[in-house]
């Protein structure tokens, strides 16, 4: 009863924030984690990584979704 | 500083946050409806009233970075989604109204129709929620930043009504004719907004500096529009090729057949 609780609550949130595409949750992980190391850990100017990381996996991402519609 | 300098820095800086809220409350009231959206902002003042009165100039001590980071990445990821099914919605990919039509099914199927028509939208809630929250608590941290370096708090807060009453009201009036706009059309602009505003968020709470700082919103904005219509462009040239290519296959077995 508790495990399937807990399995229903995991996969709201996984559904709630991984929704149908991973690689966008990951690409924001992987932007903001980059960001935040430039930032703390070097001088450069931090500001454009998520921009370029965002730009690049939502381009790559829709248009994944649109050749994998035209295969089905 | 004097009194009226203090008043107008105030009003304008809240004016910003309150426009930054309204833009998102507007967005999810305009797409799925106002309820869930409604009770998310009365939830997020409550809190901020409770947070705020509780802790007073404690306030100031939490770190909004952390905030900034987590609310920005969690509005990002919902944001790109949004922006990524509008995108295959306007370039024919995917049907305009397929995902209401499973909803309503599903919950029809799960529940009855009268609780289906009266079902709460959670995901509203949370969106509305959490960007008033977090520019609720920017209003807070402005007000008691400004007002206790000038030494008139109350000053500020009067200040900070003022700009809120202003964004209110003005947000009173527009939602009106945006709910004329047709819904696949907002939808993309909800997903450009949730997009740009998580960008901006979660890259500051990460530790980036914007260069234009509140104006890069503007220029972030655009540049995910353009990059955005030129992805719904690919994706109609190559279902137009790919329609074209299928209907000169059929026609060229057509004529080879005797």
């Amino acid at each position: 009863m508790i495990l399937k609780w807990i399995r229903s609550f995991a996969f709201f949130w996984y559904d709630f924030v991984v929704g149908d595409d991973w690689r966008l949750a990951i690409g924001v992980v992987v932007g903001l984690g980059l960001t935040a190391l430039l930032a703390h850990a070097t001088s450069v100017a931090a500001w454009w990584v998520a921009p370029i990381v965002v730009i690049v996996v939502l381009v790559g991402s829709t248009l994944l979704a649109g050749r994998k519609a035209r295969k089905a | 500083m004097s009194a009226g300098f203090l008043f107008v820095a105030v009003f304008l800086a809240c004016t910003v946050e309150a426009v930054e809220a309204l833009t998102i409350v507007l967005a999810v009231g305009l797409t799925r409806g106002w309820r869930a959206p409604a009770y998310g902002t009365g939830a997020a003042l409550v809190l901020l009233a409770a947070v705020v009165a509780a802790l007073g100039p404690a306030l100031k001590l939490i770190p909004l970075h952390i905030i900034q980071l987590v609310v920005g990445g969690l509005l990002l990821v919902f944001g790109l989604q949004w922006l990524r099914k509008a995108m295959l919605r306007s370039a024919g990919i995917k049907a305009k109204h397929d995902e209401d039509a499973i909803y309503k099914k599903e919950v029809e199927k799960a529940s009855g129709s009268a609780k289906a028509a009266g079902a709460f939208d959670a995901y509203s809630f949370r969106i509305a929620f959490m960007g008033v929250l977090l520019e609720g608590l920017e209003v807070a941290f402005i007000v008691l930043t400004f007002g206790t370096t000038q030494g008139n708090i109350p000053l500020a807060a009067i200040a900070a009504g003022a700009a809120i009453v202003v964004v209110v009201a003005v947000g009173i009036a527009v939602h009106a004719p945006l709910a004329r706009v047709p819904e696949n059309m907002l939808k993309y602009a909800v997903g450009l907004l949730l997009t740009t505003f998580g960008t901006f968020w979660g890259a500051e709470g990460a530790g980036a500096k914007w260069p234009a700082s509140d104006a890069s919103i503007l220029v972030l904005l655009a540049i995910l529009w353009v990059a955005s219509l030129g992805v719904v462009y690919l994706l109609k040239r190559s279902q137009q090729t790919s329609a074209g290519s299928a209907a000169a296959q059929s026609l060229a077995r057509e004529m080879s057949q005797p």
